[in-house]
């Protein structure tokens, strides 16, 4: 696996300059990033940094508005996953991608095999490929396993070993490390030190500071699109790293007013469920007040409002609603008790597209508007009225159907519904995401609003301005655990970072 | 509105064309007896697909219904040979279908097999079941206050007419007036989102498997009253004839959307186009190679918006992840 190397090429791979807007969002604001042969450069930044949208341009997956790209020094062009590929670039996901009911060889000679489809296959030297590609990348697996029977470490390393066999020059790794265990890290580390002493570049994304201090050679922070510093990791503390991820003036004004807090509305007392991979969790929200909770994306926050909700019931712990301890094991008790849950990602899980707003409006608390399982469509309709004037939804009518809506209007259908019934405890899941600016506003003022009135609202965002600017208090999840709690007083966006990344505020 | 009801619009704009290209070559075809003997035909159909509607608006599939038509005609005339009262027999006999709904539907919505083999299997098993316990033997000699439930002809044609007619209203007006109606909406156009509002998705999905069983039942005792011995085949492809109703009447095979008008005009259209075309002289074989083509046509013009709106989603769901 000796590799020629010219001796007078600077780069592997040089970004400059990339500009790339979705929908007028700016996900990457001219960032730039270089790599050198024998590199580990590692890439950090907060959830919406722009990581995920720069590898996808590393690869050819998305096309930059603006910007030049250059692997080996050379400029290219008319960039594709296929000329990626050709220029000796491999991505590692998270979440390997094989083929789970083909083997481990199959899956192997897929990536690297060419040649017509009706080719006869030489099952022996395909096997022998897949053998000797497993044992460089350090793996023991059997190449005739299928893919199905690998633990996510084995997947990694078999697409490790698709990465050595397509002679990959550039190993961009994301989040390799998320779902391993101690040794399994350490054989990756060994695994990562043998490419780079080939002469390859590795861009390694992750969250553990740790591991990027003890793996990478450079850093290079990106935030809100745009590259912060590249430095070398002798030349920074993980003090440095964490304040150029967070360090951002809040730009919007966010319209929080404090409103009469009252009693406990919500109490979740060690709280546990397995399945969804939380652990020991207690909180409590009281009424008039928003509670933020905030954490990297995988920390189970989405978890922690399906298992309060009943979605996912819980294993052990308690809640309690009022100071009465209740029993939640599907959303209609939940509902039933006075909690309201709308969910992230209003297409999937909030409004049901083929329905006029007024059924939209109406579908959590039909019996409000019915007697005896009959509807009546009257009051159906005068429900929905005044909350299509009180959220100030723009649509023709009621009857309007909602997939013809605006994301933010959409969004205010999916909150009219659960206002509708009255809830004491109201969750927001990722209440402004992919709507516009003014819509965000209004929801914003809304949530105040409604705390006003009382509810207490418990709010997952991934956006810090809008955990810092609208929640009272600030809880921070890590690896499915309340890492910490703030009041709003104290909450920086430095603090907030560190305890999302698994840190204790203790030396700060 | 007008789009709202598009596609009840364009089929019955198909039907009435079809009736006028009756009308001019074949005007026999209107008379009262052939007329007559069409509608009566498709009556059990109806109800059947009234059923369908149902399963298909949740976004499930039952194909087991030819098998379950075929139980329930027999035990209906094993019953009123037994000596029962009419009354009685039509309650065992819908109770029995209903309970064979209620095999599908507990066994997709809580053990969660996919509809189309939980179906498939009790399509077989119930077919070669009754084959098994009946030796193929047809049920004859049914007492005379069974046939034409002890009326004349007109008049037992009358009562089945009602009955459909009835059951149409209740399926109808039930979709759109009470919250178990919307319900089957609800669940059928978004699973996820139904779970969160505290609709119970599984129950719903049990209790339609279990209503459309009941209305099976009801149509094959309303077919089984017509003649004077009960085939012990009955129903063999029967539950591809209600589907196609159902999907050409303009009911999203991928649920949530969909009328039990539509529902009866498919049933109409599909049920006149093969005597209409026997009465042209049209070759038997044609009239297969037809229906396809229409309900090919009918799912092609579903397709064609839904693929636009799939990828709205797309772009909406890209528009999602977008970090803001």
């Amino acid at each position: 696996m000796v590799r020629v190397q010219s001796p007078e090429m600077s780069s592997l791979l040089r970004a400059s300059g990339i500009t790339k807007a979705f929908a007028g969002v700016r996900a990457l604001n001219s960032a730039s990033f270089d790599l050198e042969p024998g590199e580990v450069h590692a890439l950090v930044g907060e959830n919406g940094a722009g990581k995920s949208t720069l590898i996808r341009i590393f690869t050819g997956a998305e096309t930059p508005d603006a910007g030049s790209l250059e692997v080996e020094d050379r400029v290219v062009s008319d960039y594709q996953p296929k000329v990626s590929k050709s220029l000796g670039i491999a991505v590692i996901y998270q979440q390997p991608a094989l083929f789970p009911d083909l083997s481990v060889a199959e899956n192997i000679a897929l990536a690297l095999e060419s040649g017509g489809i009706w080719r006869k296959v030489d099952w022996r030297a395909r096997k022998q490929r897949a053998r000797e590609l497993l044992e460089q990348a350090g793996a023991s697996i059997d190449p005739d396993s299928p893919a199905w029977s690998l633990s996510m470490p084995e997947q990694q390393l078999v697409e490790i070993a698709k990465a050595i066999g397509s002679n990959a020059r550039i190993l961009i790794m994301d989040e390799p490390t998320a779902s391993l265990t101690e040794p399994e890290v350490e054989r990756l580390f060994r695994v990562i030190a043998a490419f780079r002493a080939e002469g390859c570049g590795i861009v390694y994304i992750s969250h553990r500071l740790e591991e990027i201090f003890s793996i990478a050679d450079r850093i290079t922070v990106l935030r809100d699109g745009e590259t912060v510093a590249t430095q070398h990791k002798n030349q920074v503390t993980r003090e440095d790293i964490i304040r150029q991820m967070a360090g951002r003036e809040l730009s919007a004004v966010l319209p929080k007013q404090q409103v009469p807090i009252g009693e406990i509305a919500l109490d979740v007392r060690r709280l546990s469920n397995q399945a969804a991979g939380l652990r020991d969790i207690s909180l409590h929200v009281r009424r008039g007040e928003i509670l933020g909770v905030a954490g990297l994306v995988g920390a189970g926050r989405t978890e922690l409002a399906e298992t309060i909700f009943g979605l996912t019931p819980a294993d052990s712990g308690k809640i309690l609603i009022n100071g009465k301890p209740v029993r939640i094991a599907t959303p209609a008790q939940a509902i039933g008790q006075g909690i309201a849950c709308v969910p992230e990602d209003r297409r999937q899980h909030g409004v049901v597209l083929e329905m006029p707003i007024a059924s939209n409006v109406s579908l959590a608390s039909l019996p409000a508007v019915s007697s005896r399982g009959l509807i009546d469509r009257k009051a159906e309709r005068e429900l929905a009225r005044g909350y299509m004037g009180q959220l100030r939804i723009k649509a023709e009518s009621v009857q309007s159907s909602t997939g013809t809506l605006s994301g933010g209007n959409q969004q205010k259908v999916a909150l009219a519904r659960w206002l509708a019934t009255n809830p004491a405890v109201l969750i927001l899941d990722e209440p402004t995401q992919g709507v516009d600016v003014g819509s965000k506003q209004e929801i914003h003022k809304l949530m105040v609003e409604l705390a006003g009135r009382g509810i207490a609202i418990l709010m997952i965002s991934s956006e810090l301005p809008e955990i810092l600017g609208m929640s009272d208090r600030i809880a921070v999840m890590h690896a499915g655990r309340i890492q910490g709690v703030l009041s709003r007083a104290d909450a920086t966006p430095q603090k907030i970072l560190s305890l999302a990344l698994g840190h204790d505020l203790g030396h700060e | 509105m007008a789009t709202r009801h598009r596609r009840e619009i364009s089929i019955a704009f198909a039907i009435v064309t079809l009736w006028i290209v009756m009308a001019l070559a074949a005007p026999g075809f209107f008379t009262a007896a052939n007329q007559r003997d069409i509608w009566m035909a498709n009556m059990p159909v109806l109800i059947a697909a009234l059923g369908m509607t149902l399963i298909i608006l949740t976004k499930q599939i039952d194909i087991s219904i030819g098998s379950q038509f075929a139980i329930c005609g027999v035990a209906a005339g094993l019953l009123a040979k037994s000596g029962l009262p009419l009354l009685a027999v039509a309650l065992a006999v819908l109770l029995s279908g209903a309970a064979l709904g209620a095999i599908n539907g507990a066994l997709v919505a809580w053990v969660r097999i996919p509809s189309i083999v939980v179906t498939l299997a009790t399509m077989v098993a119930l077919r070669d079941g009754l084959r098994w316990a009946t030796q193929g033997a047809w049920v004859e000699e049914l007492p005379r206050s069974f046939q034409w439930f002890g009326l004349t002809l007109a008049a037992s044609q009358a009562v089945t007419a009602s009955i459909a007619g009835v059951l149409f209203a209740g399926v109808a007006w039930g979709l759109h007036n009470l919250a178990a109606g919307r319900a089957v909406f609800a669940v059928g156009s978004n699973e996820n989102a139904a779970r969160l509002a505290g609709i119970d998705a599984e129950r719903v999905t049990f209790w339609v498997f279990t209503a459309a069983g009941a209305l099976t039942a009801c149509a094959a005792l309303l077919n089984s009253v017509r003649f004077n011995q009960i085939p012990s085949n009955a129903g063999l492809g029967m539950e591809l004839k209600v589907i196609a109703a159902v999907v050409v009447g303009g009911t999203a095979i991928r649920g949530g959307r969909g009328t039990v008008a539509g529902t009866l005009l498919g049933v109409i259209l599909l049920g006149t186009i093969g005597p209409a075309l026997t009465f042209l002289g049209v070759n038997a074989y044609w009239e297969k190679a037809i229906q396809g083509a229409i309900i090919l046509a009918a799912v092609g013009t579903e397709a064609w918006p839904t693929r636009a709106r799939t990828h709205a989603n797309e772009s909406g769901g890209r528009l999602g992840r977008v970090p803001a």
